[in-house]
Order: structure tokens, then C-alpha cells, then sequence
């Protein structure tokens, strides 16, 4: 076990190292972001003078250098547009994106499992024809238009739900939460609902198929014949046996649900660290970018030995070896 | 059936957002672009400036029209062409109590240019003016050549507490930290991505505020931040859509205000290249000598582009055609141009004239949302061109692309393309700075042409406007920039397309006076 989240960590530094050298380079690539920081109205001379602050000035092989200098000493580089420390910045705004990605994770596994469920045990049912329909709309509709309608009819036309923002927040263990209040649980049920839709989608097609397949195996039809109330069969034998692929999925699409929920936190205007990415790219501002990246690799590295562990929890059969990969 | 639930819900919302109009003690204002910082010296952008007039002073303010008046400094005069002197504002009192004195002032101005890493420093405002403390509440600035913009550079140096803010860092000021001015507001708190909070100063000198508090959110997607305002959540957005404002004007919730800004939106000409320029082939894809050093092109040009047009249908009437780089309403702006009329008959007139009787191609470039609609305005101008027989084509990019390409993507850090749309908008409030930066002779050492992305040169302009730098007295300067203004778009150095407007929206009720500066202020928002 230990030998096995060893090896697992290792392999997570050689992907974060990959990773930091191509977004360095990648955003060189693009452009001097002096342009993004000076006004429009700066002399050649601010420019130069604010180049040679920042050391856009070096060749890029030695800003990569520098660079990796700041993150040996922990520094992690610090914002150009901020001034603050980069992975502050992004762990201030980590509570915030955890708590919205939290609330449409439980929102996909409390709606898309049982009617995953249904679906799948009821497969000619009229209802569960309109559940798989429903699920396609939630495919593939874009998140922007439908966070837009949200807004425009409970917010707008109903005035039922705030629009924008966190609301109010108290503090936990140094933490900035929403969870705790109802202003706070007003203002997340928008964003959460938009950013659940296609989870709810993927929850209730995995739960689906999972279902019909596990259905016809042996062992149900046994359990059947002993006599077992339908509940049991569903509730033990069915679900526990379709488990393992939706929480290896679910623990995936919990990381992207941190990770890309730039476009919910843009279009509710949550204080989360999507927004602060993609205000990043806007403005090049690399060390924000570079160390966005290193957390969200970390985060799937950590996800995936997480859901490793719950495979061998839920399946005996898994062993967790460093033997094996 | 339709018609009735639209009233319906619509009568609902009125009935629930009504309750939050009756607390007028509080205000919530969307704004568009977020500052990056609370530390006043760090960054020079627009958002930063706004927030930070809420909290601190400038010694001389600029009025919505940008106009100068006195602030912390209470009157001024000219000792010699190099020496003024400025009478302070006495029984001015700092937010934490302590009294505002010279000392404040030769304090802020030394902190301006060593805020570290700072990404757009304000040193220029301050370079080259030595103070003098005479008493604590008289001081003399001394230059080194005759300053014409001394009062537009005072009105951009905040002034900070001696006391508080020695030795603090802009991370302290961010968290408060000896975040205290004289301003009419103090600050309560700073939420990077989300908020910042202001609360009225009940000792300012100056007229008091209407509002206790005051939040500022920062909402950068445009149709949440109009839902915000529609939905109750806020009382004030900036940056309207130009897409909304017209459906906005016709809700009985909403009232609109708005303003030119100083902000013109224009197309730059390659004028470094004599022979081929990259982006311009003859109409069989061979390079030839590069049409734009010919000013019978030029006008062509500019007169194939139907300007009201642009406004009317791009803009949806939130711009107005630009004749000069600044509206005519400012001082040092010239009364005697007009917008160039369309005329497609005499631009094709000038072409056959010029020796383009089959026109050209051309392609323009341009930024990608750093612009009101700048992508469509750039497509209707190519369309514009090409009906007068110049091929044109289209090419957008992400702005932190476009301005490196732009201003230094050639061969020697030349700028790369022939043709590009751009805007600029004029901080100082005058013209001077404007011709200086677009059109001088792009020379880095003298501070001139430094966005001159076209490399125009005239020697003519050039002198109009140094002598007109060296003029102190007022008028005599503004007559020197309008002659220079006339002489630079005689020449067609670059080609004016419109003025951008800003437009606020606020709730019924609420009076937002509009201003060309583009800042977003409490204390223009009045019930």
C-alpha cells in the first residue's frame, strides 16, 4: 500500500514537471504580456522600464530558470497582475470552487442515480424513455446558454434566486463558506444546478446501463429465486455491483468539475478560481496560469489514489500492490 | 397567454425588488473589470484609478468632463515657467484621525515610482517635478522644462497617509493595511475575483456622501451583469452592452445614462514600409510599393467608410463619428474638422486619381474583445473597402496576441501588420498626449510615437507639438494642439472611426451622472 502511493507520487512530480515546462513555454509563446499590464497610453519607456522589472526582457530559457529558481524556494513565482504569491491566490480561491463543485456532485449522484436506477430496471416504461431524452438535452446543451436561461427565468422573470455572487459567507476553520447560511445556499443553487446538468446526464446513463446489465447476471436471478424482496436485490446486489465504474467516473468528473468550471463561475460571477484562470489567460499572466495547472494536476493525482483506495473498499478482489501499476 | 405571464412575473419582480429601494443607505455597483489591487500607486488601469478616488484624494480632481479642479491642493499658481505653487487644503483630516500636511504629499510622491513589481507604475506623473515643502501647507514644484500637464499629472497621484502607509506593502494594502486617504469613502474590505466594500467618512471636507456603504462587485460576463441589475442584486452597472442598451432604455425598472468617452477608436496605417508592405498585394497576389504613403489613398480610405453606419447598426447608437483623436468638446481639439462624409463615388475617384484604378488587396488586423464589437466594426470596414475596390480581408486575435504582433511581430521589433484597428483613450483629458503617442515620430528616447503602430512621421507635427509641450499658458496651447490636430488628419496619419460612449444603467430612482473618463463612482450615483 504504501510502496503503491510512493510510486503514484513520483509518477504525479515527473507530470506536474512536464507540465509547468510546456505551459511556460506555451504562454511565451503567445505574446509579451507587458501589452496585457501597461495602459494603452504608456511611453516606450514605461514598457521597457516595467520589462526589465518583471525580466521579460531575458531570453526565455532564463525566465524558465528564474522561474523554477522562485519554486524551489517555495515562492511558486508571483502573480504579474496581482502581485501576490500565485498559489495563494489560488488556494484563497479553492474554498469557493471546492464548495460549488462539492454541491453539483451531490446534486448528480442524488437525481441521476435513482433515476439512472429506474431507467435501467424499467427500460420500456414511457417515464423512463422521457429520463433518457431528458439526459440527452442535458448533454448537449452548452452550459453558458443554459446558466443564461437560469438566470433570466428564476432570477430575472421570478425574482426567486439571486443572480450573481456567493452571498454571504461565514467563516469555518479559516474558511470562507456559503454552506452554512440560506443567503449562501441561495445564491449556489443556480450555479450548482448549471454546473450538475451534465453530470446529472452522465450519472443517469452509467447508472442505466450498469443496471440493465447487472439485472440479467446470475447472481440476481439467484437472489430472486431465494426469495429476496425487490428492494434488497436493487439496494445490495444491483447497486453495489454497478458502483465501481460510477465512482471511478464520478471521482474523475469531481476533478473536472474543479478544474473547468471556468465558464459557471463566469457566467453566476463566483469568486472561484475558474474565474481567476481564465482572467489569467486573458491577461497572460504566467505564474498564475503555471501554478493553476500544478493544482489541478495535483488534484487529479490525489482524486485517483483516492478513488484506488474506494475500488479496493467496495471491490475485495482489488489489491492495492506496488507490484503492480 | 404569453403576454399575461410576462405581466405577471413582471409585476412579481417589481413586487420583490421594491423592499430593497427603500434602504437608499446602501449601494450596489456592477463593475465590469475588477481592479487588481487596493494599493492606488501599483497599477495604472482604469478600474484601479475609480476605486482608489473612493478612498483617497488627488491634490487636483478632474471633473466628469475631466475638467480640472482643485482637490487637496486648494488653489495653485505659476511662480515662473518652472516653479508652481500650490496652497493646500487645511483641517483636512486622514481616515485614521492624523492631519493631511505638505509631508503627505512629498511621501506619496516618492512612494510612486518604488511600488515593486509593479505591472504599470505611475512614475511618469511624477518624474521630473521636485517638491518643495514651504510650509506645512504650501509646497512648490519645481521642473526641469516647462510642465503644460502639471495639473492632468497631479490629478492622477493619490495621496497617501506618511504615517499609515510607511514601509507598507501592496499586500498590506490590500488587506487593509494602512489603506487610508482622506477620500470621501474608507475601506472596509478587499475581495480579490468577488467584492470591495467601501464606507461613507463622516469627517470628509468635502460635501458628504448619500451612502453608508457602498459594494463593489465585479461582474465581468455582460448579460449576468445586466441580469444582476434587472434582478434587484445590484443597483448600478457599468459598461452596458451596446446590444442591451435599447432594450434596457424601454424598461420601466431601468434608467440609462450615458456619455462620450475619451476613448476613439481608429484604423493605423503602415507608413514605415516605402516598397512592399506585408499585408497589401496587387490584385494578382504581387507585392507592390506600399499604397498607403499616398494621401490620395489614404482619403479614399477614409472616405469609403460610412461612419454613421458603423454607429448606427454596429453600435446601436453608443458611439459618435469621430472627426480628431478626442470630441471636439475638449479643450485643444479642433472645431474645424468634421467626420470624413461617405462618398463612395469620390473615394473610387481618388483611387483612379491615386493610380489604383482596380484598387488593391489589403487585409486588416485587429484585437478580439478588447473593444466594444471590435471584430464586427473591423468586418464592416473591410466590407467598405472592398465595395470601392479593395480586396479586403479579416483577421482577429486574442489581444495579448494582437498588441505584441501589433507594436513589435516585424522583422527588428517593427510593428507587423499594414493595417490595424485600434483605440485610445486620453487619461490626460487633452489632445497633446494623444498626437504625441499616435502620430509623433516614434523615437523611445523622447517619449514620443510610443503606440504609433503605423510609424507615421511629420516633421511639422512633430515641432507643433513639442512647442506646444512647452507651452504653460493654457490657451495658447490648446490653439497650438488644434493646429496640430487639423495638420494630422489633413494628412490622414491615422483614419478616426467613432467615440466610443459609456453607458451606465441604474435602478429607478437612482441619477448616475455619466463621465468620459470611464470611471465608475459612488459619488456620482445619487438617489
Amino acid at each position: 500500500m504504501l510502496a503503491f502511493i510512493i510510486r503514484r507520487l513520483a509518477q504525479a512530480l515527473v507530470v506536474i514537471v512536464a507540465m509547468v515546462v510546456l505551459v511556460f513555454f506555451g504562454t511565451h509563446v503567445i505574446g509579451d504580456p507587458v501589452w496585457m499590464m501597461v495602459p494603452g497610453d504608456a511611453t516606450q519607456e514605461q514598457i521597457e522600464q516595467v520589462r526589465r522589472e518583471f525580466g521579460f526582457d531575458q531570453p526565455a530559457y532564463i525566465q524558465f530558470f528564474r522561474f523554477l529558481g522562485d519554486v524551489m524556494q517555495g515562492e511558486f513565482g508571483r502573480s504579474y497582475v496581482h502581485g501576490e504569491s500565485a498559489i495563494t491566490l489560488i488556494l484563497e480561491r479553492m474554498p469557493a470552487t471546492m464548495e460549488l463543485a462539492f454541491a453539483a456532485l451531490v446534486l448528480a449522484v442524488v437525481i441521476g442515480i435513482p433515476l439512472g436506477l429506474f431507467a435501467g430496471l424499467k427500460p420500456d416504461h414511457p417515464l423512463s424513455r422521457g429520463i433518457m431524452a431528458a439526459s440527452i438535452l442535458g448533454f448537449s446543451l452548452p452550459t453558458f446558454w443554459v446558466g443564461l436561461m437560469l438566470i433570466m427565468l428564476f432570477s430575472v422573470m421570478l425574482g426567486w434566486l439571486p443572480a450573481t455572487g456567493q452571498g454571504t459567507t461565514v467563516e469555518i476553520f479559516g474558511i470562507r463558506t456559503s454552506l452554512f447560511t440560506l443567503d449562501g445556499w441561495k445564491h449556489l443553487f443556480l450555479p450548482a444546478v448549471n454546473l450538475a446538468l451534465l453530470k446529472v446526464s452522465l450519472v443517469i446513463r452509467l447508472t442505466r446501463s450498469g443496471a440493465r446489465e447487472a439485472s440479467l447476471q446470475d447472481y440476481v436471478k439467484f437472489a430472486r429465486a431465494k426469495g429476496l424482496s425487490p428492494a434488497r436485490i436493487v439496494g445490495v446486489h444491483i447497486l453495489k455491483n454497478i458502483l465501481i465504474p460510477i465512482v471511478t467516473v464520478l471521482g474523475l468528473e469531481f476533478g473536472s468539475l474543479v478544474a473547468f468550471s471556468v465558464v459557471t463561475e463566469t457566467i453566476f460571477a463566483w469568486p472561484g478560481m475558474g474565474k481567476l484562470l481564465l482572467e489569467a489567460i486573458q491577461r497572460l499572466d504566467r505564474p498564475l496560469i503555471v501554478a493553476y495547472v500544478m493544482v489541478v494536476v495535483l488534484l487529479f493525482v490525489t482524486i485517483n489514489l483516492i478513488v484506488d483506495i474506494l475500488y479496493s473498499a467496495l471491490d475485495p478482489r482489488v489489491r492495492l500492490t506496488g507490484s503492480q501499476a | 397567454m404569453r403576454k399575461t405571464l410576462k405581466t405577471v412575473t413582471l409585476a412579481l419582480a417589481t413586487a420583490l425588488t421594491a423592499p430593497a429601494m427603500l434602504s437608499a443607505q446602501e449601494l450596489k455597483i456592477a463593475l465590469s473589470s475588477e481592479p487588481s489591487a487596493a494599493d492606488p500607486h501599483y497599477h495604472n488601469l482604469t478600474p484601479n484609478n475609480a476605486v482608489a478616488r473612493h478612498i483617497f484624494d488627488t491634490l487636483v480632481t478632474m471633473d466628469r468632463l475631466q475638467a480640472m479642479h482643485p482637490g487637496l491642493a486648494e488653489s495653485w499658481k505659476t511662480v515662473d515657467d518652472l516653479t508652481w505653487e500650490f496652497k493646500l487644503r487645511k483641517n483636512v483630516k486622514f481616515h485614521d484621525g492624523t492631519p493631511f500636511t505638505a509631508d503627505d504629499v512629498i511621501f506619496s510622491f516618492e512612494r510612486v515610482p518604488n511600488v515593486p513589481k509593479s505591472p504599470a507604475p505611475k512614475t511618469s506623473y511624477v518624474r521630473g517635478k521636485y517638491i518643495e515643502k514651504v510650509d506645512d501647507h504650501t509646497i512648490r514644484i519645481k521642473t526641469v522644462k516647462p510642465e503644460a500637464l502639471m495639473l492632468n499629472h497631479l490629478a492622477q497621484i493619490e495621496i497617501m497617509s506618511a504615517k499609515a502607509a510607511k514601509d507598507v506593502t501592496t499586500q498590506d494594502l490590500n488587506a487593509g493595511k494602512g489603506t487610508v486617504g482622506t477620500g470621501p469613502y474608507q475601506f472596509v474590505e478587499f475581495v480579490p475575483g468577488d467584492r470591495m466594500v467601501v464606507k461613507r467618512n463622516d469627517a470628509y471636507w468635502g460635501a458628504k456622501e448619500p451612502w453608508a456603504t457602498v459594494t463593489f462587485k465585479f461582474i465581468k460576463s455582460d448579460p449576468t451583469r445586466v441580469a444582476a441589475l434587472l434582478s434587484g442584486g445590484v443597483d448600478v452597472i457599468e459598461g452596458v452592452p451596446t446590444a442591451d442598451a435599447q432594450k434596457l432604455a424601454k424598461e420601466p425598472k431601468v434608467s440609462l445614462s450615458s456619455e462620450f468617452s475619451n476613448r476613439v477608436i481608429y484604423l493605423h496605417l503602415d507608413r514605415l514600409r516605402k516598397e512592399a508592405s506585408p499585408f497589401i498585394k496587387g490584385k494578382d497576389g504581387a507585392d507592390i510599393p506600399n499604397p498607403l504613403n499616398n494621401l490620395k489613398v489614404r482619403q479614399a480610405l477614409s472616405m469609403a467608410i460610412n461612419r454613421p453606419a458603423i454607429v448606427d447598426r454596429i453600435m446601436e447608437g453608443e458611439a459618435t463619428p469621430a472627426s480628431q483623436l478626442l470630441p471636439d468638446t475638449y479643450a485643444g481639439t479642433s472645431k474645424n474638422l468634421k467626420p470624413v462624409a461617405y462618398d463612395v463615388n469620390g473615394a473610387k475617384k481618388l483611387l483612379t486619381e491615386a493610380g489604383y484604378p482596380n484598387g488593391f488587396k489589403l487585409t486588416i488586423h485587429g484585437p478580439n474583445g478588447r473593444y466594444t464589437n471590435d471584430t464586427k466594426i473591423i468586418e464592416a470596414v473591410a466590407q467598405m473597402f472592398t465595395r470601392i475596390g479593395i480586396e479586403t480581408g479579416v483577421e482577429t486575435m486574442p489581444p495579448s496576441v494582437f498588441f505584441s504582433r501589433a507594436s513589435s511581430g516585424g522583422p527588428d521589433k517593427t510593428p507587423e501588420f499594414s493595417m490595424i484597428l485600434a483605440g485610445w483613450s486620453a487619461g490626460t483629458g487633452e489632445p497633446g498626449d494623444s498626437l504625441r503617442a499616435l502620430l509623433g515620430t516614434n523615437d523611445p528616447k523622447a517619449g514620443s510615437g510610443s503606440a504609433n503602430r503605423g510609424r507615421y512621421s511629420n516633421a511639422e507635427l512633430d515641432a507643433l507639438i513639442s512647442k506646444a509641450f512647452a507651452t504653460v499658458d493654457a490657451d495658447k496651447r490648446a490653439a497650438l494642439l488644434a493646429a496640430a490636430s487639423e495638420l494630422a488628419m489633413n494628412d490622414v496619419g491615422l483614419i478616426p472611426i467613432h467615440y466610443q460612449k459609456n453607458t451606465w444603467a441604474a435602478k429607478k430612482g437612482l441619477k448616475v451622472e455619466p463621465r468620459t473618463d470611464e470611471y465608475t463612482l459612488a459619488m456620482s450615483v445619487r438617489p
